[in-house]
């Protein structure tokens, strides 16, 4: 089934598409991915093709660009999406425990999804708020000096 | 100003709501355009900013002034602000952009009324969610008071400026990468020559590419002048620096210092020491692409050029602080997670030669390294060196991993032999400069395999 954005997405695809030279469409692909990806979830073959329609390229093209970047979702993820930093200075800060805890809490593994579909977890590079270690981006926040108890509070908070 | 001697962060801390345009308006925002574009002629700004000889802060600290000038003469031109900030231990950028983002986009206006742009974007790294949206605003409210769009200030220079997310690679960071993932093609860094986008860039066109930071530094050269620019840094690197201190220190933070500061007064003195007064380790003194640092090193000013001489880096700003207590090879280990996952698998020696170093080191720190693995860990290196597309294959694919394995050479042996991650007391953990790698050429090469290896 083709998919179709919503009318505000359609409107704010359109909004994109303004910000490049008409011979250059194919520059709003990484923007448009990420509207594809926070109407969907995640980056499905049809939501591929629906970007591509409005780029005017082939549904390839856009796939080639779709699995090189690790921010888009070639699965279904939880509602929420948690990601620890566990570069270096996080490292240092003690990342591996807060991932750790969270692990157990929530009873997966990196890269796992909890049963009831609300938690995916997994592990990301620096976030750019080293000297406030550990670190995680819980869907579009970044949680800082994390420590198990603000964890639990945290993740108790979402639905 | 209160302090004068630091020019980027005491507004931010002074205003905490400067991303309104009125709040940014009301401290002298949009005055030096508003100036230069009635004063100056385009080329007496590219002068001004080439006499405050600004190096770039994006990492490679090339002058901006020179690079502006190397303009190819061909239109149209584009400006692209680089926000992709991801270089481990760096959070400079993400401070202007959520503090300060109109001197950031003041800085854009300026240098595009320079150089005869009509289109520029701000690349930011995906993860910068909230970033991206108030950025986006901003730009916007600069249209709205006549910054931005047709006819600037009622002058016959037109420019716009949007804001353009990358979705989480590394790569998009470097100058070329960045261009590609802009362009809408997987983000591989281009082949060189041509050498600057400068000549050829964002769709085959000459295109100027600078860091946030830069941007932020341009805007204050135009305001107060290039003799207070130089005048703020020292002979070798004018202007301030912004350092980020992370790791095991007391105070980490963002702070604005002069470069002619030692590395041993931002460990000791600005970031308050190390914590629990533990005794230093290990030290990278920009970002986890630079070469780490022993305890012996710090005297070293933050002067981009002086770190480049005795064989590191001034890189991004990143002072990454390790106490006693690090095991080199974990931290060798997730220097090397990085390199390997941030990989774009352009070019062979790179894509191979990552995860091969990887494994090697995962081995050591597993307890199943073999004596023979530093030898060969030196050879890899040697061989990725020098021989790949982008500069990603020195720094952070090899750099690191060279330096930490030559200069704490003891402690990884150790490692090997005991068949697990060891933490040796710090003056057995590293060669000494008298002990051998000075004599051996420093840092910056690779005859220590042969010394100590035989
Ligand atoms: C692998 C790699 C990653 C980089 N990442 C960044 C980055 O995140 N931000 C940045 O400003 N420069 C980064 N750079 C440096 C850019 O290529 C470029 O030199 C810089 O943005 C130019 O701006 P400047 O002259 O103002 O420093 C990176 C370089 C390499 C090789
Ligand atoms: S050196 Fe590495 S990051 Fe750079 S182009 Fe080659 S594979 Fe890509
Ligand atoms: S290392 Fe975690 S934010 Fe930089």
């Amino acid at each position: 089934m083709a998919l179709a954005f919503s009318p505000d997405s359609q409107k704010r695809a359109e909004e994109i598409l303004a910000r490049y030279p008409a011979e250059h469409k194919k520059a709003a692909v990484v923007p448009l991915l990420h509207l594809a990806q926070k109407e969907w979830g995640y980056i499905s073959p049809d939501a591929m093709s629906c970007v591509a329609d409005l780029i005017e390229e082939s549904p390839v093209k856009v796939a080639e660009i779709a699995t090189f970047y690790p921010m888009f979702n070639k699965e279904p993820v939880g509602r929420h999406l948690i990601n620890v930093c566990h570069t270096l200075p996080c490292a240092l800060a003690g990342c591996s425990d807060i991932v750790t805890h969270i692990s157990g809490k929530l009873g997966i593994g990196v890269g796992d999804t909890t049963e009831d579909g609300r938690f995916t977890l997994k592990k990301i590079e620096c976030l750019a708020a080293c000297d406030r270690g550990p670190v995680m981006l819980v869907n579009r926040e970044l949680h800082t000096h994390l420590t198990p108890e603000k964890i639990d509070t945290i993740i108790e908070g979402l639905e | 100003m209160a302090d004068a001697s630091r020019a980027l962060l005491p507004s931010i801390e002074e205003h905490d709501d400067l991303a309104n345009i009125e709040k940014y308006i009301a401290q002298g925002g949009y005055e030096t355009l508003k100036r230069v574009i009635k004063e100056m002629s385009p080329d007496d700004v590219t002068n001004v900013v080439k006499e405050a000889n600004i190096k770039g802060r994006g990492g490679a600290g090339f002058p901006a002034g020179q690079k502006w000038s190397m303009c190819a003469d061909r239109y149209p031109r584009y400006v692209l602000a680089n926000a992709d900030e991801s270089e481990p231990g760096s959070f400079k950028d993400r401070k202007l952009l959520e503090g300060d983002p109109h001197r950031v986009i003041e800085g854009m206006i300026l240098t595009s009324y320079a150089l005869g742009v009509n289109l520029g974007y701000i690349y930011m790294r995906g993860e910068f969610f909230h970033i991206y949206d108030q950025v986006e605003h901003c730009l916007l409210e600069a249209r709205e008071k006549g910054f931005l769009g047709k006819n600037i200030l009622g002058s016959d220079f037109s420019l716009d400026i949007y804001p353009h997310p990358g979705a989480g690679a590394y790569i998009c960071g470097e100058e070329t990468g960045l261009i590609e993932s802009l362009e809408g093609n997987r983000p591989y860094p281009r082949l060189k020559p041509p050498f600057f986008p400068a000549a050829v860039g964002l769709w085959g066109q000459p295109t100027i590419l600078n860091n946030v930071e830069t941007f932020s530094d341009v805007t204050l050269i135009l305001k107060n002048g290039a003799e207070w620019f130089l005048k703020l840094g020292t002979e070798d690197t004018s202007g301030t620096r912004l350092i980020g201190v992370s790791g095991h220190v007391k105070s980490p933070g963002l702070y604005e210092l002069s470069p002619g500061i030692t590395l041993r007064e931002v460990i000791y003195d600005v970031a308050g020491g190390i914590r629990g007064d533990r005794q230093l380790k290990a030290v990278i003194p920009g970002g986890i692409s630079a070469p780490v640092l022993t305890p012996d090193e710090i005297d070293t000013t933050m002067e981009l050029g002086k770190l480049g001489s005795i064989g590191t880096m001034g890189g991004t700003g990143g002072v990454i602080v390790m106490d006693e207590t690090v095991s080199i090879i974990d931290v060798m280990l997730n220097a090397s997670n990085f390199a390997r996952h941030e990989s774009c698998g352009q070019c062979t020696p790179c894509r191979e030669g990552t995860p091969w170093m990887n494994d090697i080191l995962r081995r050591i720190h597993d307890g199943d390294g073999r004596i023979e693995d530093i030898a060969l860990l030196l050879d890899i290196c040697v061989q990725i060196h020098g021989r790949t597309v982008c500069p990603f294959g020195m720094a952070p694919a090899v750099w690191p991993i060279k330096t930490f394995l030559i200069k704490y050479y003891p402690e990884i042996k150790a490692s090997i032999e005991q068949k697990k991650a060891v933490v040796l007391p710090v003056e057995q953990a590293y060669l000494k400069q008298d002990e051998g790698y000075e004599a051996m050429g420093g840092p910056g090469n690779f005859r220590l395999k042969e010394q100590v290896l035989g």
